[in-house]
């Protein structure tokens, strides 16, 4: 499932759990951000890490409150975390 | 459902921020990483991807470049390049050394 | 001083507290190890894979990469505000009119505002900009670090002696791709007036990864 974002766009990160080498931490999974920046084309880890060929994928830097994220968080409800997530893990929310 | 490698939210004990200096065969582990990188022999997303699969009490048990040395080990044996049994005959010929002078390393001029 | 245990100073222990085991069978797997790193090294030299002189110069050359990269560029980024325009535009390119070429990585500055405090870690390894701050320390890469550094940021700042003021919101990057960040610290007051290289020689690695930042300099008595 692809999208092509910008910035400013809201977006769901994908709930699941796949056997392999992922770059999305689970610690978002299922969360809900707002992509900042659009960095390009890179080839995909998960198939990279396998020594197959990939195809580019779209990378975007996508940022999350920390009160959304952590129900016990202790900080300050502006806090902020952004993660660099390829676009098969976001769907436009 | 994570990996041993995705731990971002659990909790954990005060960070040790003290400075460790690297032993040489730590920072030699690391140079032979990155060369092997450079060769084109294994890339970043393999070396992870060997980590990662190391297994939750292996990843657990070994620290950084203890890590790095299994993920090394394994991806050796699995391209070919090296065999178990040269490692392990390699690993008794430097227990012995160890034994026989005291020493891992060899020395200028020793065989 | 953290209350750690001396004898394993050398090892970067990340043990799982919890984890049910005793004393002995983990030094053997250390030392085991151990002696495994040495036989993979005296191995692929042995095969040609990497040749002895090329470890060593290897070893030589990530050793002296050292946080000056970084304090240098920082320094700049003070003094000139035309250069601190392009870091945040084109790191990569910002960074190689010192001479650090960063081929295989996306530099991105992020810079520390009266607003925002910018702290960085990668929870899923241990990426990080070496070609501007060298060999990463132990605590990068340990599991308390990684692990708590994204849900309590604010803790984790307080065990290096940072407080952030509750109106300033701080900012976690997990390099989770190929982009690596650089914090650009805030210059800190009392500081009119000093060189480039003084201004460099305030710049640390830990606010350089955002775990502190720049204290103004003593003052001369």
């Amino acid at each position: 499932m692809s999208a092509h974002l910008h910035e400013g766009d809201q977006v769901l990160v994908r709930e699941d759990y796949p056997i392999g080498h992922i770059r999305t931490p689970v610690y978002v999974r299922g969360k809900r951000g707002v992509v900042v920046r659009h960095f390009g084309a890179f080839g995909n880890p998960e198939t990279l890490a396998f020594c197959l060929p990939s195809d580019k994928r779209e990378l975007y830097k996508v940022r999350f409150r920390q009160r959304d994220l952590w129900p016990l968080y202790r900080g300050s409800d502006a806090d902020t975390i952004e993660l660099d997530l390829y676009e098969h893990w976001l769907e436009k929310a | 459902m994570r990996g041993p490698h995705d731990i971002g939210g659990l909790e954990a004990g005060p960070v040790d921020n003290a400075e460790h200096t690297l032993t040489l065969w730590e920072k030699q582990i690391d140079a032979i990483r990155w060369l092997i990188g450079q060769k084109g022999i294994v890339s970043t997303h393999e070396n992870r991807r060997t980590i990662e699969q190391l297994g939750e009490d292996i990843y657990n048990t070994l620290n950084y470049y203890e890590r790095w040395t299994a993920s090394l080990s394994r991806q050796m044996v699995d391209k070919g390049i090296l065999t178990q049994d040269e490692i392990d005959a390699k690993v008794a010929e430097i227990r012995k050394r160890l034994a026989d002078h005291g020493e891992l390393e060899l020395r200028e001029g020793q065989s | 001083m953290s209350p750690h245990d001396h004898d394993h100073h050398h090892h970067d222990h990340d043990h799982h507290h919890g984890h049910p085991h005793d004393h002995q069978p983990d030094d053997k797997v250390h030392s085991y190890y151990q002696i495994l790193g040495v036989a993979m090294k005296e191995l692929l030299i042995a095969e040609g894979v990497v040749s002895a002189d090329a470890v060593r110069r290897a070893v030589e050359m990530r050793d002296s990469i050292t946080p000056a990269n970084g304090s240098k560029v920082v320094a700049r980024a003070w003094t000139d505000p035309a250069y601190r325009e392009r870091l945040m535009k084109d790191a990569n390119a910002a960074v190689a009119e010192f001479g650090i070429d960063m081929p295989a990585t996306h530099l991105i500055a992020v810079e520390n505002t009266p607003d925002i405090h910018n702290i960085v870690v990668c929870t899923l390894c241990s990426c990080y900009p070496r070609d501007l701050l060298g060999l990463p320390p132990s605590w990068y890469k340990s599991r308390a670090y990684r692990a708590r550094v994204v849900h309590e940021p604010r803790s984790v700042l307080g065990e290096f002696g940072t407080i952030i003021p509750d109106d300033t919101q701080v900012r976690v990057h997990d390099s989770t791709a190929d982009m690596r960040y650089l914090v650009i610290p805030r210059r800190p007051e009392g500081t009119q007036g000093m060189s480039e290289e003084q201004l460099a020689a305030l710049v640390t690695r830990d606010a350089m990864i955002g775990v502190t930042i720049v204290r103004p300099p003593q003052a001369k008595s």
